[in-house]
């Protein structure tokens, strides 16, 4: 299951740890959105070396706001606590092991 | 709701059309909103059809009679909006109601109109976006633009004027008075390039003019079906829409069939698909009405 992050646990979740993180930005109201969840829960269940986490950016508009988010699916990967590439639009299970190489 | 619709089919072609004939012989409702002929209707002579050697017009009219004579009903408008919530809704830009069925087949074949402007591919994302809807959240009182001069950009800019400090609709070298009569803000001066690093700043124009903009949304011509794809989040490869061995897309009722899903630009191949398309929706309503 993907992680629900919020501005409260952001820095513990993706930026601690040494473990690649794929941060999914998304809304409920978004059509492509809501077809990219089913595609990370089963990237992630495929991958246990990346750690798969989701923003609301609904209720959480101001971690949206630091990443310049603008559009919705944003994909951004985390390595070592530092954001190393970002994605926007549907990406299917292979787009998402490339993203996260 | 208007019709209680069974499949909707975008597009009287010979995709869409082939795909009502299977649908309606088996009794299904199914509805076709058709917006004249396409690249069909540029075809002067068709020889390479099977029992055809008709204009493309003649061949398009044909098919829409034979679907009407199975009882499809043909809806003459435009396809301006859509959405996803277990069922497909659909915004038109001539019925006030929307229109909405559990199955929906994609086969406007593909438009030939393209943006390609410096700037444009590298601002996707970080100002420029592709729906409304989605994006729309993030330009809360800033300034934006859109991009196109029909139906379909002014359906973008009407969901954008509630959300947005400013929205200019910008008709790339194309009359802009349908766009001024809605109340927009117009600009027709043809579009030159994009600037911006990292962020979209302005849109400048072939006069050597500039609009400031933080936000521009790409809604040119009429929206076809990768455009409804993608608003809905179907995967595209490139402008082509993906679809499996039975022009199924990746989300449950929605399928594709003939130019849109790329490969050979052929009468025969879309027939194909569209009777592969509408043989899958069957299959699909019915396991619906099974599983109710």
């Amino acid at each position: 299951m993907a992680l629900e992050i919020t501005a409260a646990n952001f820095a513990d979740e993706v930026l601690a740890g040494d473990k690649t993180v794929l941060v999914d930005f998304w809304a409920e109201w978004c059509g492509p959105c809501r077809m990219q969840g089913p595609i990370l829960e089963a990237f992630a269940a495929e991958h246990p070396e990346v750690k798969v986490a989701k923003v609301n950016v609904d209720a959480n508009g101001e971690l949206a706001e630091k990443f310049g988010i603008m559009s919705i699916p944003s994909l951004l990967v985390f390595k070592n606590g530092k954001l190393v590439k970002s994605a926007v639009g549907l990406h299917d299970k292979q787009a998402l092991a490339a993203l996260t190489e | 709701m208007t019709e209680p619709f069974q499949v909707i089919i975008i597009g009287g072609g010979p995709a869409g059309v082939s795909a009502a004939l299977y649908l309606c012989r088996a009794n299904i409702r199914a509805a076709i909103i058709e917006n004249g002929p396409g690249a069909l209707g540029r075809a002067h002579k068709i020889e390479n059809y099977y029992g055809a050697a008709a204009s493309g017009l003649k061949l398009y009219a044909e098919g829409l009679e034979q679907a009407r004579n199975l009882s499809a009903t043909i809806i003459q408008d435009e396809v301006v909006g859509v959405e996803y919530t277990g069922a497909f809704t659909l915004a038109l830009k001539n019925a006030s109601e929307a229109l909405t069925a559990p199955a929906l087949i994609l086969a406007t074949g593909t438009k030939n109109i393209t943006l390609d402007l410096p700037g444009l591919t590298e601002l996707e994302g970080r100002g420029v976006s592709y729906c409304a809807v989605c994006d729309g959240f993030f330009f809360r009182n800033k300034r934006v633009a859109v991009a196109g001069g029909g139906a379909y950009a002014l359906h973008e800019a009407e969901y954008l004027k509630h959300l947005a400090k400013s929205v200019t609709v910008l008709t790339n070298g194309k009359d802009d008075s349908l766009v001024k009569q809605a109340g927009f803000a117009a600009i027709a001066q043809p579009l030159a390039a994009l600037t911006g690093a990292g962020k979209l700043q302005s849109v400048r124009f072939a006069d050597g003019s500039e609009l400031e903009v933080d936000g521009l949304f790409i809604a040119l011509g009429t929206a076809d079906s990768a455009d409804l794809a993608r608003k809905l989040g179907a995967q595209l490869d490139g402008r082509f829409i993906r679809i499996d061995e039975n022009c199924a897309t990746n989300i449950p009722g929605l399928f594709a069939a003939g130019d849109c899903t790329g490969g050979l630009m052929q009468v025969a191949k879309a027939v194909h698909e569209g009777a592969r398309a509408g043989l899958a929706a069957l299959k699909f309503i019915r396991a619906q009405s099974v599983a109710k």
